[in-house]
């Protein structure tokens, strides 16, 4: 038997490798097939709903057609998991791609899933759901070994087709042998997975699924669902986190023709057919507030993180800090900042819900179906097998719409209302509600000896948390040390809610560690991408950093060289990343313009190689918006940017020429491809900054101010 | 209250409507129409962009009964039965879109650009559709396709 060539990594991400899933899934391992038409699958065991599946049939259905449908509880909101799942069943099943169909993040259909985050769908999931394909494969070749008289070993599968490898007309198809029957097999031990170089589709551009929707205006979002008789509801909000709505006056509203005005615990919403006439009752409702006892702005957070953050944890250390400050011959102190970032999808959290009965059905834009559907069953107070969530198209998440609030908020004034309801967000209670990626200090000190290596290495992270903090050069005496996490709000840290945003914490840290890292290179006189490299053992980082060299066509220059060349790497959801960038700055205005950027990756098995350049791409051009403008001002609680007219996401002018690169590494299991690109932005655009001009940004986003006064130090100095 | 006619993707409509209404919310919520979508409210993303007698306008602050006796293309009528506008096929060629929620306004806003400008630069078409915002950062492969629709539009195609 051929070994498995892809198994979920053991590299600290927290992938389970194969045995660990093996053992979880018991050894009494069966697929079934079933007559019943898609997407219906009544087989779902209630228990594949309700945690991670340990039966592979949850995964696959195959139809008397042959058709083959993968049913995921990922979600697809851009970052393409609708074209790579089918890729993976496909070439496992030997089946054409175009005759594997897929069902995604719909809680009665498909097997549990904690949600689509993390750059995960592919590196955790994809695994398994190839261990399902191979079981199928390996059952229905059985299965045809007793129809045709032969053994299983002179067999092979083509497109579907289990056939004899010498007599091709001994042949019975995958819908022949599971037609009008139900059958349930056990395999004795894991399933055989085919190795990457006999793959055809894996590893190779299958065009996007979604595209043909997309284009025609097809595509369903979930505010696109409109049960019949649904209302749209607008809710009254407090106009700060932490005010408190006391009294609200709806009289004037509910004298609107067809507004109704529903309560449901604290919320007090009005509900109309038409949205804008929803709009028009919510302003005519009279409020008494309570104002917020907050006093915090974008300014004063920063003071505010270092007093009221925990004491924290120290994530990782080696050799002692003393013996580093001995041997050190400079020593560079440096502190980073960096603001509250908005996650702005522009499908703003939208969901719809409708009793049929006594089933809740919501249609929601999120992340998590499956913890949202427990979420709104305890809400409502249903059993969960009488809540289903379906996730269409979601319109961006970027980690945004990991909870779900506006689908609990749907599912309430449902039952409330007696009526389907609507709950889109405007653009002003998306930033409102919005969990932000955290604020966050990060103090360095580190120090250099005589001939350019790292000997210390004191890293304290306030704010951001842990996942990217940790320093991966060779340094003997280091300690990073992490005070707060990016979720949960312990203590009222933060003024309003924080969560995941792309890449979540890595963004922080990887600019303030890259920044060090160049101000070290500066102090030693050694040209930036040599410094790393000198200071690198990792094997594949240095294969990332020359990638992207030899794709930028960079030269080593020492010191601010003029040129405008910047660089950064680091390590994000499994896979490395590394790039060089070119900026221009106007020293009259501070305008930064990044005219090129080279990006390189090694993220093992590259399974669909333009689907994974897309999320690089998205990486580099999202970053822009946190490097360059996007920084959430607030005061008292109220969040003061609420469109996009203050709040500068990226736009086409600002948009650079991009390589992508990958090092190539197909033997290597898949990782993540959603997230690691972006967190080299902020470093690799402040260096080229320092390298263009000598001035060195310790602050996110490098605004035309700070950039003014980084120019005017570097006049003074 | 007030009753307009209009044709919307070529088919005749009528609807009486609150004076105040938004053309967004009236194509949405009156007439099924969902291409169009809600992104801003304010104009400022580019989302809900509709053909108004061929010149692209943002329907969520545009009053409905401006377009009494107007044409009305959303991108549901952009495609000739099956046959993609070049516009739409270069876009799934070069996958200019990720999570799909502004294509349909981007495709629009593209539509009204080459329609003025037939063969622009590509700094042309950034700055032509800067107005209009994308967060899964898929602009270049955007440029890519307008730049191809443009050449293949062109070439006699329509």
């Amino acid at each position: 038997m051929t070994p498995p060539t892809i198994v979920p990594g053991t590299d600290g991400t927290g992938a389970m490798d194969r045995r660990e899933f093996l053992s979880l899934t018991g050894s009494g391992l069966f697929i079934a097939f079933t007559m019943h038409p898609r997407p219906t699958r009544p087989e779902l065991p209630a228990a594949a709903q309700q945690r991670a599946a340990t039966d592979f049939n949850a995964f696959l259905h195959i139809g008397a057609d042959g058709r083959v449908t993968t049913y995921v509880g990922k979600i697809e909101m851009g970052q393409g998991a609708m074209t790579s799942f089918p890729q993976l069943v496909a070439d496992e099943l030997n089946v054409p791609l175009a005759s594997v169909d897929i069902v995604l993040g719909d809680t009665d259909l498909c097997p549990f899933d904690m949600g689509t985050f993390g750059s995960l769908s592919v590196r955790q999931l994809g695994p398994v759901v190839r261990a399902a394909a191979a079981e199928a494969r390996a059952v229905l070749v059985a299965m045809a070994a007793e129809k045709l008289q032969l053994p299983a070993a002179s067999l092979e599968v083509k497109d579907g087709v289990v056939q004899s490898r010498t007599d091709a007309s001994k042949r019975v198809s995958y819908g022949e042998l599971t037609a009008g029957k139900r059958i349930e097999r056990h395999l004795e031990g894991p399933p055989p997975l085919e190795p990457v170089s006999v793959m055809t589709i894996v590893g190779r551009t299958a065009a996007r699924r979604d595209a043909i929707e997309k284009v025609t205006g097809k595509a369903k979002y979930a505010g696109d669902i409109v049960p019949a008789g649904a209302l749209h509801a607008r809710i009254v909000r407090p106009p700060a986190h932490g005010a408190v709505v006391t009294k609200s006056d709806t009289a004037a509203a509910e004298a609107m023709p067809g507004v109704r005005v529903v309560r449901a615990g604290d919320l007090v919403a009005v509900l109309h057919a038409h949205r804008d006439e929803a709009d028009k009752a919510l302003r005519a409702v009279k409020s008494t507030v309570t104002p917020s006892a907050n006093i915090l702005n974008e300014r004063s957070i920063f003071a505010h993180l270092e007093q009221k953050a925990p004491a924290g944890n120290t994530v990782a250390s080696g050799g002692q800090l003393a013996e580093g400050e001995k041997g050190a011959k400079t020593i560079v102190e440096q502190t980073y900042l960096k603001g509250y970032v908005a996650h702005a999808p522009l499908e703003t959290h939208s969901a719809v819900a409708e009793m049929n009965d006594g089933k809740l059905t919501v249609w929601a834009s999120t992340q998590t179906p499956f913890p949202l559907k427990t979420a709104i069953a305890r809400a409502v107070n249903l059993a969960p097998e009488k809540v289903r969530v379906i996730t269409p198209y979601v319109g961006g998440g970027f980690g945004g719409k990991s909870a779900g609030a506006q689908a609990i908020e749907a599912a309430r004034l449902t039952m409330a209302a007696g009526v389907p309801v609507r709950v889109v967000w405007e653009r002003d209670e998306e930033f409102f509600y919005d969990t932000f990626d955290p604020a966050a200090v990060i103090k360095i000190k580190a120090g250099l000896d005589g001939a350019g290596k790292i000997v210390l290495w004191d890293y304290t992270v306030i704010g951001a948390g842990e996942r990217g903090a940790a320093q991966g050069y060779a340094v003997a005496n280091h300690r990073t040390h992490v005070r707060g996490g990016w979720s949960g709000n312990t203590g009222e840290l933060h003024p309003f809610g924080i969560g995941p945003w792309r890449a979540p914490g890595a963004n922080a840290n990887v600019f303030a560690r890259e920044s060090h890292i160049d101000l070290l290179a500066a102090k030693a006189g050694i040209d930036p991408l040599e410094f790393r490299l000198k200071n690198l053992t990792d094997v594949r980082m240095k294969g990332v950093l020359q990638a992207a060299a030899a794709k930028f066509g960079y030269t080593p220059k020492a010191g601010s060289s003029g040129r405008g060349y910047g660089i950064a790497c680091g390590t994000d959801a499994g896979t490395w990343v590394a790039s060089i960038a070119e900026v221009k700055v106007d020293k009259a205005t501070g305008a930064i313009e990044v005219v090129r950027i080279a990006c390189a990756q090694d993220m093992g098995l590259v399974v669909n190689p333009d689907g994974a350049r897309q999320q690089m791409e998205g990486c580099l051009t999202m970053g822009l918006g946190y490097t360059l403008t996007e920084e959430v001002r607030f005061a008292n609680g109220a969040v003061l940017d609420k469109n996009f007219g203050s709040y500068a996401i990226p736009r086409f002018s600002w948009v650079p020429k991009l390589d992508t690169v990958f090092v190539d590494n197909p033997d290597k299991p898949p990782q993540g491809g959603g997230e690691p690109a972006i967190i080299t932005m902020g470093a690799v655009v402040a260096n080229a900054v320092f390298d263009a001009t000598g001035a060195r940004l310790t602050q996110l986003p490098l605004t035309r101010a700070r950039v003014m006064q980084g120019l005017a130090k570097v006049r003074r100095e | 209250m007030k009753t307009i006619s209009f044709t919307l993707n070529g088919a005749p409509r009528k609807v009486t409507i609150e004076d105040d209404r938004m053309l967004l919310w009236v194509l949405r919520d009156d007439l099924g129409t969902t291409g169009p979508k809600y992104g801003c409210g304010r104009a400022l993303c580019g989302s809900c962009t509709v053909l108004v007698n061929d010149e692209s306008v943002r329907a969520c602050m545009t009053r409905a009964t401006s377009i009494d006796g107007k044409s009305i293309v959303t991108i549901e009528g952009l495609a000739a039965g099956d046959q993609l506008h070049p516009i739409q096929a270069a876009f799934v060629k070069h996958a200019g879109f990720q999570c799909g929620f502004c294509t349909p306004g981007m495709i629009l806003g593209a539509y009204s650009l080459l329609k003025k400008t037939p063969k622009p630069t590509r700094a042309h078409i950034a700055q032509a559709m800067d107005r209009h915002l994308c967060r899964c950062g898929a602009h270049v492969r955007i440029v890519d396709a307008i730049e191809e629709a443009a050449a293949v539009m062109a070439g006699g195609a329509k």
